[in-house]
């Protein structure tokens, strides 16, 4: 197993922490991960992502041009990264904010509604959990025992008193994923 | 018992300086090799061991304090991105030229000048021909994984001290910023002052009566002693070459062409021979660790055995000059690179290897 993701969005959304806990469940899980963010000029102008990859063999190239998943989460991401989806692979994204919605047919697209449900619940930290819970519906390639520690290991002490939250958000993404498209 | 982690480059690096028992840092900062000196800031080092971490004025500053540090025998080192190394040239010649050990990070960005903060190996020229005046080679470890990165510090070490000789990491920004697993090394004490007395007999511990006194200079203007000198130099050099020398070769043992390439370049070639060899191509890769010395030998080797040769650098091509010199003329070297900060994908080398040498 080998699967390449990128999570992509403005800064301040959690993405890059969202792949951090991504990833620390990975190495929980006793798979080899490599979390490579951007860290350029384009974050300091608002926009921020990360490549995670978790395999069960050695990593040779952090760096990739084509995504089995991509999760997206502004408009500047989808106009970037919805041609790097490998045909076959998975879009993720949240419609909030989005005007041009992704077009391609030989991908699977799945849409959730996070950051209104961020809002619902009065917490829009857990927003990246509510998106990782529905990473995870559809690709349960870390337990949830794993997730659990990712978000020990990666959450500061102070904030451990939210990780029941943040489960709370993953479960509640797992929920309202909806598929917009789908390979027969 | 080995720790496992899951850390960026430049902390796994900070982390393995203090267990490897550095004695001080000095450093000035700049993206992207940053976290280096926030995280020695955050973890006290000088609450765990004992050891300094200093941010100074500057980084011409920052270099001459581990010129001070090193020539009173302490494990020292400094850390900064492709400009502020250009800034420590004039005190890593002094340095070298004083015969003192010490350990330099670079992670690299891309240049000329402030250039970009972005990811870059366009200072291989620096690192391996000089970088400041004088006839001087500094032993150059390249690392390819956070792994290395914690895995180079002590081993920087070890060598600076071996040879008496400043040691370089060559990193770049995607190495320094991107996480991955690493296993850390328990503790190693720092030397205590008698150690330093004792294994460093040359450093300046304070004059006693029963030997002569230590001076550490790159001065000296009696041209046949300072000939001599350089002699000395050179014969250790030649000594690096010999018992020194490090590389990892990749699915090399069959191969009919052949990719060399260092660093974030080797990993991205890596997954470009995964793929090019599940089209059936025969492609191998050679992945230098050291820098200086440069593995001349296994590639020169390597030569006689492959059709074509290709370098994959994030420059305008360098390293190729060192694999054109060991290679002569039997078989064809050609670049692929992108500059300016722009990391090649792993298809793009894909493409290169095709075009450039198996069709070219």
């Amino acid at each position: 197993m080998t699967e390449e993701i990128i999570i992509a969005g403005f800064g301040g959304q959690g993405v890059l922490s969202m792949g951090k806990i991504l990833a620390y469940s990975g190495v929980m899980g006793n798979k080899e991960v490599s979390w490579m963010p951007s860290y350029g000029p384009e974050m300091r102008g608002g926009t921020a992502n990360v490549t995670v990859i978790i395999s069960d063999e050695r990593i040779s190239s952090p760096i990739v041009n084509a995504f089995d998943t991509a999760i997206i989460l502004n408009q500047q991401s989808m106009d970037k990264f919805e041609k790097n989806v490998k045909p076959g692979g998975i879009l993720i994204y949240d419609p909030n904010g989005i005007t041009k919605h992704p077009t391609r047919k030989d991908i699977n697209i799945y849409s959730i509604e996070a950051a209104d449900e961020a809002a619902r619940v009065g917490l829009s930290k857990v927003f990246n959990m509510v998106v990782l819970g529905g990473f995870l519906k559809l690709k349960p390639i870390v337990q949830a025992e794993f997730i659990r520690k990712g978000l020990e290991k990666s959450l500061p002490k102070r904030h451990h008193g939210m990780i029941p939250e943040n489960e709370k958000a993953i479960e509640k993404g797992k929920e309202i994923i909806k598929a917009v498209h789908l390979l027969n | 018992m080995k720790e496992l982690r899951l850390m960026k480059g430049n902390e796994a690096f900070a982390e393995a300086v203090i267990r490897s028992g550095a004695d001080g840092y000095f450093g000035y900062p700049i993206t992207p090799q940053s976290e280096v000196m926030e995280y020695l800031m955050a973890e006290k080092p000088q609450e765990r061991t004992g050891m300094v971490v200093l941010q100074a004025e500057s980084e011409v500053a920052a270099i001459n304090m581990v010129y001070g540090g090193a020539a009173c025998g302490k494990r020292v080192l400094t850390s900064s991105s492709s400009p502020g190394i250009s800034l420590k040239q004039e005190g890593i010649s002094y340095i070298a030229g004083a015969e003192l050990p010490c350990l330099i990070l670079n992670v690299v960005r891309g240049g000329p000048g402030l250039g970009t903060i972005q990811p870059s190996q366009s200072d291989y020229f620096q690192s391996t021909k000089g970088g400041g005046h004088g006839d001087y080679k500094l032993l150059v470890l390249a690392p390819s994984s956070v792994q290395e990165m914690a895995d180079f510090a002590k081993l920087g070490f070890d060598l600076a001290f071996k040879y008496r000789n400043p040691v370089l990491i060559l990193s770049d920004g995607a190495i320094g910023q991107m996480m991955e697993k690493v296993e850390l090394d328990e503790q190693r004490p720092r030397f205590t002052e008698d150690e330093i007395i004792k294994n460093t007999p040359w450093a300046t511990t304070g004059k006693t009566k029963n030997r002569e006194r230590n001076i550490i200079t790159s001065l000296d203007l009696d041209s046949s002693k300072q000939e001599l000198h350089n002699r000395v130099l050179q014969a250790k050099y030649r000594e690096m070459e010999k018992h020194e020398t490090r590389y990892e070769a990749i699915s090399c043992d069959d191969a009919e062409y052949l990719i060399v390439a260092y660093g974030t370049s080797a990993r991205l070639s890596q997954k470009a021979v995964d793929m090019l060899r599940a089209e059936g191509h025969k492609v191998g890769l050679l992945r230098p660790i050291t820098l200086y010395p440069f593995p001349t030998e296994i590639i020169a080797k390597l030569a006689d055995q492959v059709k074509g040769i290709l370098t994959v650098e994030m420059s305008a091509g360098q390293m190729i000059e060192d694999v054109r010199l060991a290679v002569g003329c039997r078989v064809k070297v050609e670049h692929f690179g992108r500059m300016g900060g722009i990391i090649p994908s792993p298809t793009e080398v894909v493409e290169a290897l095709k075009n450039q040498i198996i069709g070219g």
